[in-house]
């Protein structure tokens, strides 16, 4: 067993973790490691093929392999190490990494600081308790994306789509152009989640209905899928007798929600918020254990991938500050979610914080002419006003360091005003 | 004639309303909240365009290249482009950015390659 | 074509394989079909896997004789064959003082049936015993000895014994017709296919009437009952520790609530009768009327883990007993038939007593050159570090970890389609390995198990399937589907 020490050990190289790694190694770190399970570099985003990635970091649309490979240079150019087809089994509490890789065996890897960036999973159809037959042909839309995009196989003809989240939407558009039929794209709320640009030019340019307040009730099909039954939903999501409708398919692709990949995060003992599923982490994405930090979608599901980035350079820079300075002071205001906001992060600041602290949350429904605002205590610390917030969009409000400092109490609250 | 349309530039998300004459050509909109609005409601209810990603398979390597127009094409082109992309016999090797199918049917668009495959 | 064989088997459950294991160790030729495509494809992999101490099934019945003997056998063969085996537990709960006399009489029944180690406990010991039992619970029957396993792995080692000693497994294989045949011998038929031997074993379950009733006068009826389960993840601390079961009510049979062997939790059954013997859907009602009854066990319920619902056929007579040996009309006739709960527990015993009447009939010589069996059952999940570096350096393919959730290797699914009978589909190789049936249900690690299968077996990728069937994965590449018909008629308005 290969026994070594690492300065900064990130697993994942997706754009998280290729954030992070740049960043630390910006910041003077020498010795870092990025571990990534795939063959490759680049994480989720060799398979978004689709375009959309980058408008506000690059001023420029790329396609996800596209905006990677920017990253990937760069780590490159800084010579910062990869090792790929490497699975981390797991993490200690005193940031001892255990991987091992058909190339390079067991290897045990003691690192001065860790940073997360694992992603997230798909939520499965277990999880939705869908009655029906176990048939082939039913996909998280993740995985026949992966197909299609990576492999180069097609999963099926005739597909019905559960989610209207973002990749439901695109797997409708992606599964049509690639000579598949999309017969529906159903949606248990009352409203899709995904962009609206993507209704339009991943459904509606198609010709591809959209049901709202639809779920899926019954699968059938002996061993592979040949239809689903659809129904309509009442305020409490649950379906009305004598609305079902039928689809003749052979692929059912599930897109109904991610869920950050924190098994590892668990085993170190880092503290998970129920309402994000990921670590709770204060300004400098540290989490509750010290020297651990974790960064894009494993800490929160984000929508831009120029988010992550931002979010996962920071993080990079603070665990390179963890290296050279150690452990910070541990005095903590908290932030709570209010009135219309859920899963802000972080969860925590520094009381000493001296530079601007960019919270991020989802608003919890659609929410027109509203205002975001922070308060500490009884005093209100600052407010931003918003056309739109939606629940498909993350939304932020920055703080500037002067105005904690001028400000008293243990609690920050965000949450959303009516106009 | 009245075509009603959304904006897809933000959440907002607004209803607009385009006049436009009897040959279609653009008239008048309303509904929009900002010039980006008007611009888009512009192009899309005369000249509506869209950029198209695939993949295509590659001879000798497992996984397919993926492309993009270089630009947004018209729309009603999209079956079109998409049968000539079926057509391509591409093989080894691929850089990002390489140039597969120069102005694919006179659209002055290329089809690129937005992957490497060595 | 023409296949010959002293011995057949039909079926290859748990049933059928207990049979071939035993079976092999005799000096004959032993041929088993199954209509599905792997070992276990019928009940076998549906049920709840709890090995039964043995009090509720009647005294003097042989569900009550086979399953006492077969749960005293289990911890033996389960160590000789290295599949789990976890004496857990159970408890039958009374969370009504009208319950009590039910407790009691199944005690009497347990001891009359010759079961160990029965007592009635009252309220404070079983919520110490187990915390989160509803409190309103007044007493339990204890009943120490009831243990779990994983049926499947079980009929896979079984089979894979059974094949290493010269026993020919054959899928896809329906059995339409059954027939005497001249010299006091049978002919079976599937569709394209006869087969011949001079002992017929049914083990056939759901399928088992109709095999009996063309050799027989006596015509049974079967009942196709269905039971739906809830299968929880296991990666948080499970409420309980033991099977917990309920008592039969007004509301009629209760549901239980049980660990698996390998830390899941399992909640269920329905009993519904169906006419289609391989219906195995799930229902709305019917998991709706498991949340409903299992919150009287289990209050703070939640499926918020659930990560599957599945459910399985039992194979019901409507004398409620099982019907095992020789038909007393067809010498050379020999069923298990009506294996039902609970026959899992019964399956070793019958197992043995159904070889030892074949090998009578026949009289067949024991072979004296056996060779023993192990599953390959080191995980590297459960492997210590050294164990796991030690692997690694042994065979690369240790290294390559194919589902992360479950921590199985590559080299342990090549493991799982080289076995004596090996997986040759996604979901062989899930139950064979534990692949796919973690968190993400396959969501990962589907393509990468699909890719060795079709490596080490020469099956192309689009011709897998993940239970056999029709059940192809995949519908074509991207380049059939591109030359295709293009987009299709689905216009770009």
């Amino acid at each position: 067993m290969i026994r070594r020490s690492v300065d900064i050990v990130i697993i994942g190289a997706g754009p998280a973790g290729l954030a992070a790694a740049i960043a630390a190694r910006n910041s003077g770190i020498e010795s870092i490691l990025i571990i990534e399970r795939e063959k490759e570099a680049g994480g989720i985003l060799r398979q978004c093929i689709h375009n959309g990635f980058g408008l506000h970091r690059f001023k420029e649309e790329l396609t996800g392999p596209e905006y990677a490979q920017r990253d990937i240079d760069t780590v490159n150019h800084l010579q910062i190490p990869v090792e790929c087809s490497t699975t981390v089994l797991s993490v200690s509490e005193d940031r001892s990494v255990l991987c091992v890789s058909s190339e390079k065996g067991l290897q045990r890897i003691q690192a001065g600081a860790v940073i997360l960036a694992m992603g997230c999973r798909e939520r499965p159809r277990g999880a939705l308790c869908t009655p029906g037959t176990r048939c082939a042909g039913i996909y998280s839309a993740g995985t026949a994306q992966r197909f299609v995009n990576l492999e180069g196989y097609m999963p099926g003809k005739r597909v019905v789509i559960l989610g209207s989240g973002d990749i439901g939407l695109i797997m409708a558009r992606r599964m049509t152009l690639q000579g598949a039929r999309v017969l529906a794209c159903v949606e248990i709320m009352p409203y899709s989640s995904g962009l609206n640009r993507n209704i339009v030019q991943c459904l509606q340019d198609y010709d591809i209905p959209l049901y709202l307040n639809h779920t899926v009730t019954d699968i059938r099909g002996r061993n592979r899928l040949e239809g689903v039954t659809v129904s309509e939903v009442d305020a409490n999501r649950k379906p009305i007798p004598g609305t079902e409708m039928s689809f003749d398919c052979d692929t059912l692709l599930l897109s109904c929600g991610l869920i950050p990949e924190n098994e590892l995060s668990i085993g170190a003992g880092v503290s998970l918020s129920s309402a994000t599923s990921g670590a709770v982490v204060d300004e400098t994405y540290e989490t509750s254990v010290s020297g651990i930090f974790a960064c894009g979608n494993v800490l929160h599901v984000h929508d831009l991938v120029d988010h992550v980035s931002e979010e996962s350079y920071q993080a990079g820079l603070s665990a390179a500050a963890y290296i050279r300075k150690g452990k910070h002071n541990p005095s903590f205001i908290s932030v709570v979610d209010g009135e219309g906001v859920r899963g802000t992060v972080p969860q925590k600041i520094h009381t000493d914080a001296d530079q601007p602290v960019r919270l991020m949350f989802r608003p919890s429904q659609v929410f027109r002419n509203s205002t975001i605002v922070v308060e500490r205590g009884d005093n209100e610390l600052t407010r931003k006003k918003a056309m739109i917030l939606t629940p498909g969009e993350m939304a932020d409000i920055t703080l500037k360091p002067d105005i904690l400092n001028r400000s008293e109490g243990n609690t920050l609250t965000v949450r959303i005003e009516r106009n | 004639m009245e075509q009603m349309i959304t904006c897809i530039n933000c959440p907002l998300g607004c209803r607009m309303e385009v006049k436009l004459s009897e040959s279609g050509e653009f008239l008048s909109v309303s509904g929009n909240t900002c010039p980006r609005g008007a611009a888009y409601a512009k192009q899309e209810c005369t000249q509506p365009e869209r950029m198209i990603t695939a993949v295509v398979p590659v001879t000798g390597s497992r996984t397919p290249l993926s492309i993009k127009t270089s630009s947004p094409v018209p729309k009603f082109l999209i079956r079109d482009i998409m049968n000539e992309i079926g057509l391509l016999s591409l093989s080894l090797p691929v850089v990002s950015g390489q140039v597969i199918i120069h102005d694919v049917l006179h659209t002055g668009s290329d089809i690129i390659a937005t992957r490497n495959i060595p | 074509m023409n296949h010959e064989a002293d011995i057949i088997i039909v079926g290859s459950g748990i049933t059928g394989c207990a049979v071939a294991m035993e079976l092999s160790k005799f000096d004959a030729s032993v041929l088993v079909l199954d209509m599905g495509c792997d070992i276990a494809e019928g009940a076998t992999k549906a049920n709840s896997g709890i090995v039964h101490a043995g009090y509720d099934a009647m005294p003097g019945s042989k569900k009550a004789y086979y399953n006492v003997r077969g749960a005293a056998m289990f911890p033996q063969i389960c160590h000789q064959l290295n599949i789990p085996y976890k004496k857990c537990g159970a408890i039958v709960a009374a969370f009504d003082e009208s319950e009590r006399s039910v407790i009691e009489s199944l005690k009497s029944r347990g001891i009359l049936n010759g079961v160990q180690h029965l007592s009635i406990i009252e309220r404070d010991a079983v919520l110490k015993m187990e915390p989160n039992i509803n409190p309103q619970v007044v007493c339990a029957l204890n009943v120490p000895d009831s243990a779990i396993v994983s049926p499947y792995e079980a009929a896979f080692a079984m089979a894979d014994f059974a094949a290493l000693n010269g026993v020919t497994f054959m899928f896809n294989f329906s059995v339409h017709k059954v027939e005497r045949n001249d010299d006091k011998g049978f002919v079976l038929s599937t569709e394209n296919e006869s087969f011949y031997c001079k002992a017929l074993i049914n083990c056939a379950g759901s399928g088992g009437a109709d095999i009996h009733n063309q050799l027989t006068e006596q015509q049974l009826h079967m009942i196709h009952r269905r039971g739906q389960y809830y299968l929880l993840d296991r990666s948080v601390s499970q409420p309980f520790s033991r099977t917990i079961f309920q008592c039969p009510s007004s509301m009629g049979k209760g549901v239980l609530i049980s660990p698996t062997v390998h830390g899941n939790l399992l909640m269920g059954p329905t009993a519904e009768d169906i006419n289609e013997p391989l219906d195995t859907a799930t229902t709305a009602q019917g998991l709706s009327e498991i949340l409903a009854k299992a919150v009287r066990t289990w209050p703070s319920l939640s499926v918020r883990q659930n990560i599957t619902n599945f459910s399985g056929i039992r194979a019901h007579l409507e004398s409620n007993d099982f019907i095992v040996g020789q038909n007393p009309e067809v010498p050379g006739f020999f069923e298990a038939v009506g294996i039902e709960s609970p026959g899992l527990s019964s399956a070793p015993a019958i197992g043995q007593d159904l070889s030892a009447q074949v090998a009578e009939y026949l009289s067949l010589k024991r072979k004296t050159d056996t060779v023993s069996y192990k599953a390959p059952n080191k995980s590297f999940h459960d492997m210590s570090v050294g164990e796991k570096a030690s692997a690694v350096e042994s065979d690369s393919a240790y290294g390559h970890i194919v589902c992360r959730c479950e921590m199985v290797t590559e080299a342990e699914i090549r493991a799982a389609i080289n076995r004596p009978v090996g997986a040759r589909t996604i979901d062989g190789v899930k139950r064979r390995t534990r692949a796919g049936m973690g968190r993400c249900q396959g969501g990962f690690c589907l393509p990468r198990v699909a890719d060795i299968i079709s490596e080490e077996t020469g099956i192309p990728l689009e011709q897998v399937t993940k239970d056999g069937g029709n059940s192809y994965l995949l519908s074509g590449t991207v380049e059939s589907f591109l030359k295709g018909e293009s987009i299709h008629d689905q216009t770009v308005c």
